[in-house]
């Protein structure tokens, strides 16, 4: 079972506002984006177990002309709480790369 | 010259924030392309809820000063009109008059007369209470709806403007606009709508360019210039050796943004989904098939506040017995942490939290690591304690310090006494900042939440405030 890291070549965090964490994946060819551009293992249950999101918060959205697809999800404490760990979201991207797919 | 260059707006973005530093070479290229304006924006609330709460700039004065010293020599000696969005980071009526001061120093030292406006957007919360009685303010997800209460609990309010403000001024002859919160593509879009360019592709230009060289392939090589038509747009680096490609340009949209095709601004939704991108020279590349569908006028809103106050310790551990059993040494450390502030404070600990990261094991996540991870070879144990007023955290940090310095990993051995890099220990952090506004509030047009106030710099350096001039 590939993981993540292994089909995309670059995979990216990032805050999108202060409510918001947007991740992007970027994958690795045009295979490894037609089997995973809508597989149900990138789904905000994913998302939920990692990062205690509200699934149904979850937005999900294909780029096909970049091969990538970004996945956002509401930060379940606002930017700058107190037990803030990571302002920008810059870091969150990290445990997803060990994720295995189907 | 033809009937296409006249009907294309040209501005140059210097680059993505203002104080980030910016080289004359590339606006005089902008400037001999024939540039109608400089717009940058200065903004953001990617650095956190601090400088709203605060009112206060992220940048320091002297690299505002240092890019406005060149933009506006450069802008005066070409004759066109410098716009700057979200003045002091977080666009607050004082951040706009901190900005304003800078400018009138500058325009001082080079000489020149300016015409400054100042476009404010702070809000006072009975404005916003007012509008939540008449159901004109509606939020934005994941937040619920706003009360009254979660107004009054805001250290500033400010209302995200529109191109409309900035139009207005520069048609009135202001050559420098200094703008409170704007959204960042509102500032970059004003000349292009106000010359004509098209709706959408102003917009979608101005998405693309709102970073400065971020939409190019190397991000380190300065900003761009947007030309602006009517059907299409072309972005431009102002740097000889960068380029645009269709794939740096349209990569663009995706930054810090939950949805890579729908924008929403004041007065529309940009819809970028059926662009196309295009090479149409080595450096530049074009875009046709944005759309713009106009909606009713509505301004985003945010709001921060200051809360708790927090004190910091940080140690360094070698201690290989340490490093081999992490995940107890921060269960057993916290405990005793707590315990000591419990039976120290009694009721005056109050709603105190302790919090230790462990970085060089999961000090960025928090989460658990691996069972098969090897030890590290070294950590740092930051200590974050939370508490009602700075000096009650102080003191609390105070009262940990001997446990925090000598807690050992076993009871049957002598105090071990880990690495403090700095006395005394404890570092008072200041306040907890937080967002509390995630909302958008419906005006009458762009103008309805916005005050302008007029100063004209002469060139012999008097300054007088002026009333509103005619167009």
């Amino acid at each position: 079972m590939p993981k993540i890291a292994e089909v995309c070549r670059h995979v990216r965090s990032k805050n999108a506002g202060p409510f918001w964490i947007t991740v992007d994946f970027f994958f690795t060819d045009d295979d490894s984006f037609a089997r995973y551009r809508d597989a149900p293992e990138l789904g905000p249950d994913l998302f939920a177990r990692l990062f205690g999101t509200d699934p149904g918060g979850v937005k999900r959205v294909p780029v096909d002309a970049l091969r990538m697809i970004k996945i956002s999800y509401p930060r379940p404490h606002p930017q700058g709480w107190r037990h803030e760990r990571d302002m920008h979201g810059g870091q969150q991207f990290a445990r997803l790369l060990s994720v295995e797919l189907a | 010259m033809s009937e296409l260059e006249r009907t294309v707006t040209k501005v140059i973005v210097p680059s993505g924030m203002l104080g980030a530093g910016v080289k004359r070479e590339h606006i005089a290229y902008g400037l001999a392309q024939g540039a109608h304006a400089i717009a940058i924006d200065a903004g953001s609330t990617d650095s956190g809820p601090s400088y709203l709460a605060r009112g206060v700039s992220k940048m320091n004065r002297e690299s505002i000063k240092q890019d406005l010293l060149v933009l506006l020599q450069m802008a005066d000696e070409a004759g066109i009109p410098v716009l700057v969005g979200t003045c002091g980071t977080c666009g607050a009526d004082a951040s706009v008059d901190w900005t304003r001061d800078i400018a009138i120093e500058v325009a001082r030292e080079l000489g020149i007369g300016l015409r400054i406006a100042c476009l404010y957007s702070e809000q006072p919360a009975a404005v916003l209470k007012r509008k939540l009685a008449q159901g004109k303010i509606r939020p934005l997800a994941p937040l619920g709806q706003a009360t009254d209460e979660l107004f009054d609990a805001c250290d500033h309010i400010v209302a995200l403007m529109g191109p409309e403000p900035y139009m207005d001024a520069v048609q009135r002859g202001a050559n420098l606009v200094l703008g409170g919160r704007t959204t960042d593509t509102a500032v970059l879009s004003a000349v292009p709508l106000m010359r004509g360019a098209g709706v959408a592709q102003t917009w979608h230009a101005a998405k693309i360019a709102e970073c400065g060289g971020q939409c190019t392939t190397n991000l380190r090589r300065g900003g761009v210039l947007m030309h602006v038509g009517t059907d299409h747009f072309d972005m431009e680096p102002l740097d000889l050796g960068n380029r645009c490609t269709p794939e740096s340009v349209s990569a663009h949209l995706l930054y810090e943004n939950s949805d890579p095709f729908l924008l929403v601004e004041p007065g529309g939704i940009l819809d970028a989904k059926e662009a196309v991108y295009t090479q149409v020279e080595p450096r530049i590349t074009r875009v046709v098939g944005s759309i713009w569908r106009p909606m009713p006028y509505t301004m985003k809103l945010e709001g921060a506040r200051g809360g708790d106050y927090q004190t910091i310790m940080l140690i360094g551990i070698e201690d290989p017995e340490v490093l081999a059993n992490l995940d107890e040494f921060h269960d057993r450390m916290h405990k005793t942490l707590v315990d000591r502030i419990t039976a120290t404070f009694g009721d005056e600990a109050g709603n105190f939290e302790v919090s230790l990261r462990l970085y060089g094991w999961n000090g960025t996540s928090g989460q658990p690591v691996p069972a098969d991870t090897p030890p590290p070879r070294d950590v740092g144990v930051l200590f974050v304690v939370t508490a009602r007023t700075q000096d009650l955290a102080d003191r609390m940090a105070r009262s940990c310090n001997p446990y925090f310095f000598h807690m050992p990993i076993r009871f049957d051995m002598e105090l071990p006494s880990y690495a403090f890099p700095f006395t005394p220990a404890e570092i008072p952090r200041g306040r907890v900042y937080e967002f509390l506004l995630n909302h958008v509030v419906e005006t009458e047009d762009g103008f309805e939440l916005v005050r302008t106030e007029w100063v004209d710099v002469s060139s012999t350096g008097t300054v007088e405030h002026l009333e509103t001039p005619n167009a």
